[in-house]
């Protein structure tokens, strides 16, 4: 017992430091490739510390989204910052790696010390129990139609979180094609192995992303786990070369997009007129009401990370010119 | 002390380290990386608190709110990464910095 003891705390020590490590190391080194590597790195290993923590529905968001998405996104801005700068608008500036201010190191640190030393002696003395919410959680757990007291949590007690959530989502993928459009085109052919894998890998992510939306109810997973899956297979087939013919964004995906919110809304209002309360769920229908928005928003969030990625408005490369 | 205060505190360390890396560098997409560790660092001290006194079960809003952040997170930085790409292009550099006045 005495030795278990001893390696979890060395585990937990090592992981702690290795994420402050990382972080540092990703946010310091002058290459901006190998911070952003550094930083999927960083991500994965959050991971394990939400496993640690004994929260595995973070960690399966943590997985998809922070190491996964994340990273992808920030590849693609850096290829795309790299060919602005290179198509001669930037000639003659450069990019100075890993510039920093003027203004000296130690002023800085006498900013950030004082916050971290602050923050650190709150967070030390804080009272070491206090039972939070968990009671209230576990008592209405029976009524909410998932067994899951995470899901229960997301898409009942707090459902308007979720809500304003699938809202944000909208607004940062509609503030992304406000700035402009992304040209679609073929840039360069896949090779056999990104194409092979992308044809088996996707058809796979699809059926993940519906186990972990179906298993949300009772185990580890849900909607934005779902969502976030179903967002890696359309980044993947991006980057596989896949586009649409079009080019143009069709009424499917733009009724894809809105599927998420437009049904929380229509549910929210459904139910503050038969309920008098705004998502307050008839506990008999509960389970069947919140499967019915998890697979709206599993749908909405897996196709709006999808269209992130684009890093702007779909539009055929005729209109750019 | 217990594991659970050893993760809020290193939560802490990532709030700060991120918070430093966003005052002292000037390349937009280094501001944005540290962001997203300040945030992960703000998510790692509430997961840690849900996580006080040990008890098997730890509290799930704190976790269900996580969730959340993390989702925001990700379109607030795709939202961020689309804007440095448009600054990149208008003004030739992904950085903000002191002598920009100077130099142009």
């Amino acid at each position: 017992m005495e030795t278990v003891t001893l390696l979890e705390w060395l585990f937990d020590g090592l992981l702690a430091l290795g994420l402050l490590w990382l972080a540092w190391r990703a946010l310091t080194c002058s290459d901006l490739i190998k911070a952003i590597v550094l930083f999927i790195t960083f991500g994965l290993l959050m991971a394990l510390a939400w496993v640690r923590l004994d929260a595995p529905d973070v960690a399966l968001a943590e997985a998809a989204i922070g190491a996964g998405i994340t990273g992808a996104l920030l590849l693609a801005a850096l290829a795309r910052l790299r060919a602005s700068e290179t198509s001669g608008q930037g000639a003659g500036h450069g990019e100075r790696k890993g510039g920093t201010l003027r203004c000296p190191r130690w002023l800085s640190m006498v900013v950030v010390l004082p916050v971290a030393a602050g923050l650190g002696s709150v967070v030390w003395s804080l009272p070491p129990d206090t039972g939070g919410l968990r009671e209230q959680v576990a008592a209405n757990l029976e009524t909410s139609g998932a067994s899951n007291p995470v899901t229960a949590v997301l898409l009942n007690f707090r459902g308007y979180d979720t809500l304003l959530e699938m809202i944000v989502l909208l607004l940062a993928l509609l503030g992304s094609w406000s700035f402009g459009g992304a040209v679609v085109r073929h840039e360069v052919e896949p090779g056999g192995i990104l194409d092979t894998l992308a044809r088996f890998l996707t058809p796979l992510l699809i059926l993940v992303a519906a186990y972990l939306l179906w298993s949300g109810a009772h185990a580890p997973g849900g909607a934005f786990q779902a969502g976030a899956v179903l967002g890696a297979a359309g980044v993947l087939l991006l980057l596989a070369g896949w586009r649409h013919r079009t080019g143009r964004v069709t009424l499917p995906v733009r009724l894809a997009l809105v599927v998420g919110a437009g049904a929380f809304a229509a549910m929210a209002a459904l139910l503050f007129v038969v309920e008098g309360q705004l998502l307050k769920y008839p506990p008999t229908q509960a389970g069947i009401l919140i499967l019915i928005l998890e697979i709206a928003a599993t749908v909405s969030i897996g196709i709006t990370l999808t269209a992130l990625f684009l890093g702007g408005k779909p539009r055929k490369e005729k209109e750019s010119q | 002390m217990n594991a659970a205060l050893l993760y809020a505190l290193a939560g802490v360390g990532l709030f700060s380290l991120g918070l430093y890396a966003l005052i002292v560098y000037t390349h937009l997409l280094r501001k944005i990386l540290a962001l997203n560790v300040m945030g992960n660092g703000v998510f790692m001290v509430l997961v840690a608190l849900a996580r006080r006194g040990g008890t098997s079960q730890p509290d799930a809003v704190p976790h269900a709110m996580v969730i959340t952040g993390i989702v925001v997170a990700v379109s607030a930085t795709a939202l961020a990464l689309t804007l440095m790409v448009r600054v990149a292009g208008a003004t030739g550099r992904a950085e903000l910095d002191d002598d920009q006045r100077e130099s142009s």
